[in-house]
């Protein structure tokens, strides 16, 4: 009892980072837990939250009521989809009591990855070696709307023949947002690359993020400037030796 | 987004030099501001914070209460209120007291109000001369452009713009010495101070329970504006009012940590009421002008009417990504950054610039540094949805609201989800695995293209997720 999860891995992992998904299995399997993948979950509905069609955002979000209500806890790859379900599934549902129930007996349950690490399993050494010289990107939401701070560092503190080494300024955003990568996306690709010029001043060889969102922006940045720094899921680390 | 909306964020992007003053100067507020609100410096920081939301709450919730109670005591001491519902109502009540007194000329002190109903155009039409006495809103004044910020109007001006300013406008010579420009400066506002018939001010607070205006300045031209002319008018939004002067004690403590990164501004000025018998200075008439242009439409609705708690600090300015990149006049009225962002569409009303609030990648900045903890970014998400509507409504932007339906009925149908994007997968370019910098003419569109205009886009994998871990 208490060593069963299920992955929730976004659609974003699921579709063009699904290794990410397999390295954050292999991390939870290695601590000894059981890890499911209900195979009927999609999104989370932010996208539609994000740019204002609540209606649909709350079939999706319906949607992914039904497919993890079973489960015990629910583990994901980003702070922004699990910021979507524990904080913005109850906005959704305000006017619907059986429905803002159901989401609140389960928001309890959802767990960013490094937090589900360090504050349920409690570990901060999983066991990773990894020779590299390392940058860590906060990702907003991850940051703001779940306070994960020092968490992933600490994890990170513990990969043997890793440096981190922290970029000025760490919190300030990539640019993507969502649809705003693509409605504003001058501003957006402005914004990215002044966070690639203080990802690129600290000299690491690779940005670590828990969001696979954030990273695709930095690496489309990163990729079209022809530059040798690659972008990794705190997964993808944490899962190698 | 509106053409206009575009190209200004365009135009400013492109401007090399324009993008190193805009994030040099709010770079610098930003980290003088993180600095006087650390924990050493200000360690009940986040208890003032909660306090002033919470004052702020209460006084939102109050504002009839208060206002009489302001209105009652600041009568007792021989001043007036004016209640004006917009620009049209202040600009006629200026006007008539001027034609009355005879009065021709107006120092201004820095008022974010008046900038929001036009109130030097409006007077200027009419023959008054209204001139600016804060040195950066002076340089903007000449300048003949809107406030780039709400607290430093020209922000994004070099020595040697405003050098270029003064001798075109005031024909002296050119000049790129900052002391020396701010002598220019005051050598022709002392004259003007002298000579004003009506002084005009904005109001940080009003203060319910002494009737009292609060000011707060570094530069010295508020407290002359109020006190030197014969008449002094304070203009005022309907939400700065506060219930005690014992609330100051939290809300100056914010201001200035949270605007300049001040332990406190230079000036703070407490004005109940003209001078009194025995007083040595103040004016002989003193009236307040509280304006609702558009703010009382806020009341109703709990979450948005939080954007009326603002003490125009422009903290959220200097810490937005955005704003520091698009800067002030981008923005499609007198309010920038993430402040302007959510009072815009309310007191203008959505269709002003109904692609606004989607000018934000919501990261939150805002909301970690409003010293009232306005939640910004909640704000800005129901606004997005009220775009929506209204666009339903108006039966706009069809496409995307067909795009988002076939969204939320793909994402609710696991099967098809996994066949569209194994299907979407199919059709981009494969390149053995590195990233994607062009695609065929015919699927490059819409926001695929915009994504590529800007960075490359991830190879999709031979296998998703649920493919891999089913064969695992």
């Amino acid at each position: 009892m208490g060593k069963r999860v299920s992955l929730f891995v976004t659609c974003i992992v699921d579709q063009l980072f699904p290794k990410v998904g397999m390295a954050m299995a292999g991390v939870l399997e290695r601590l000894g837990y059981q890890v499911d993948f209900p195979e009927n979950q999609t999104c989370c509905g932010q996208p539609a939250f994000n740019s204002g069609y609540r209606g649909e955002a709350r079939m999706v979000a319906r949607h992914f009521l039904d497919t993890f209500e079973s489960s015990e806890r629910i583990v994901v790859p980003s702070g922004s989809c699990t910021a979507m379900v524990v904080h913005h599934y109850a906005e959704l549902f305000a006017k619907e009591p059986d429905t803002l129930a159901r989401v609140h007996a389960l928001e309890k349950r959802v767990w960013e990855f490094s937090s589900f690490l360090t504050e349920v399993a409690g570990v901060t050494d999983v066991g990773a070696r990894f020779e590299e010289v390392v940058t860590f990107h906060d990702s907003c939401h991850g940051l703001r709307e779940l306070g994960i701070r020092e968490g992933p560092r600490r994890l990170l503190a513990c990969v043997r023949g890793l440096e981190l080494r922290e970029m000025a300024p760490a919190e300030e955003c990539c640019g993507f947002g969502g649809t705003f990568a693509v409605k504003f996306a001058e501003l957006s690709g402005a914004m990215a690359r002044t966070k690639i010029e203080a990802i690129e001043r600290t000299g690491a060889r690779a940005v670590v993020s828990l969001d696979l969102s954030c990273l695709m922006q930095i690496q489309g940045v990163l990729s079209r400037a022809g530059s040798g720094v690659r972008t990794m899921h705190l997964a993808e680390v944490l899962a190698s030796r | 987004m509106s053409a206009e909306f575009d190209q200004k964020i365009h135009s400013t992007l492109s401007d090399a030099n324009l993008q190193l003053a805009i994030y040099t100067a709010t770079g610098r507020l930003k980290e003088k501001r993180i600095e006087c609100v650390s924990p050493e410096s200000l360690p009940d920081y986040q208890e003032l914070r909660s306090q002033a939301n919470a004052v702020k709450k209460h006084s939102i919730e109050n504002l009839d209460y208060y206002l009489e109670e302001f209105e009652r005591n600041l009568e007792a001491r021989g001043g007036k209120v004016v209640y004006c519902k917009d620009g049209t109502e202040v600009a006629d009540f200026i006007l008539s007291l001027a034609r009355e007194r005879g009065a021709h000329l107006i120092v201004k002190s820095k008022s974010m109000t008046t900038e929001e109903v036009d109130l030097n155009e409006r007077l200027e039409h009419h023959g008054l001369e209204s001139v600016e006495t804060d040195l950066g809103e002076y340089i903007m004044q000449l300048a003949h452009e809107r406030p780039y910020h709400i607290v430093a109007p020209a922000l994004h001006k070099t020595r040697y713009d405003v050098a270029e300013i003064f001798t075109r406008n005031l024909h002296v010579p050119n000049e790129i010495v900052i002391e020396k420009q701010t002598a220019i400066a005051r050598a022709v506002l002392r004259e003007k101070f002298l000579a004003a018939d009506i002084g005009i001010s904005g109001a940080n607070f009003l203060v319910a329970d002494s009737g009292a205006v609060v000011i707060v300045e570094n530069e010295g031209n508020a407290r002359l504006t109020t006190s030197a002319p014969k008449i002094h008018i304070a203009v005022a939004g309907i939400e700065k009012v506060i219930p005690r002067a014992q609330d100051l004690a939290t809300f100056l403590k914010l201001l200035a940590r949270s605007a300049t990164g001040q332990l406190l501004s230079v000036y703070t000025s407490f004005l109940a009421g003209p001078r009194r018998p025995g007083e040595i200075d103040g004016p002989d008439e003193f009236y307040v002008v509280l304006l609702d242009n558009g703010r009382s439409k806020l009341l109703p609705d709990r979450t948005k009417r939080q954007s009326l708690y603002c003490i125009r600090c422009g903290a959220c300015l200097n810490t937005c990504p955005v704003y520091r990149k698009i800067g002030g006049h981008s923005f499609p009225w007198v309010y920038s950054g993430p402040i302007g962002a959510i009072i815009t569409p309310q007191f203008m009303g959505v269709a002003h610039e109904p692609s606004l609030p989607f000018a934000s990648s919501l990261c939150g900045a805002c909301a970690e540094v409003c010293p009232v903890k306005i939640d910004i970014p909640k704000i800005l998400l129901e606004l997005r949805s009220d775009v929506k509507k209204s666009e339903a409504r108006e039966k706009q932007n069809r496409l995307e609201k067909l795009a988002f339906r076939i969204f939320a009925w793909v994402m609710t149908h696991p099967r098809v989800y996994e066949l569209a994007g194994r299907m979407a997968a199919g059709m981009a370019p494969s390149d053995g695995g590195s990233w994607i910098r062009t695609v065929p003419a015919p699927i490059n569109i819409g926001p695929l293209r915009a994504w590529l205009s800007q960075r490359d886009l991830p190879p999709p994998p031979a296998r998703s997720f649920r493919e891999m871990w089913r064969q695992r």
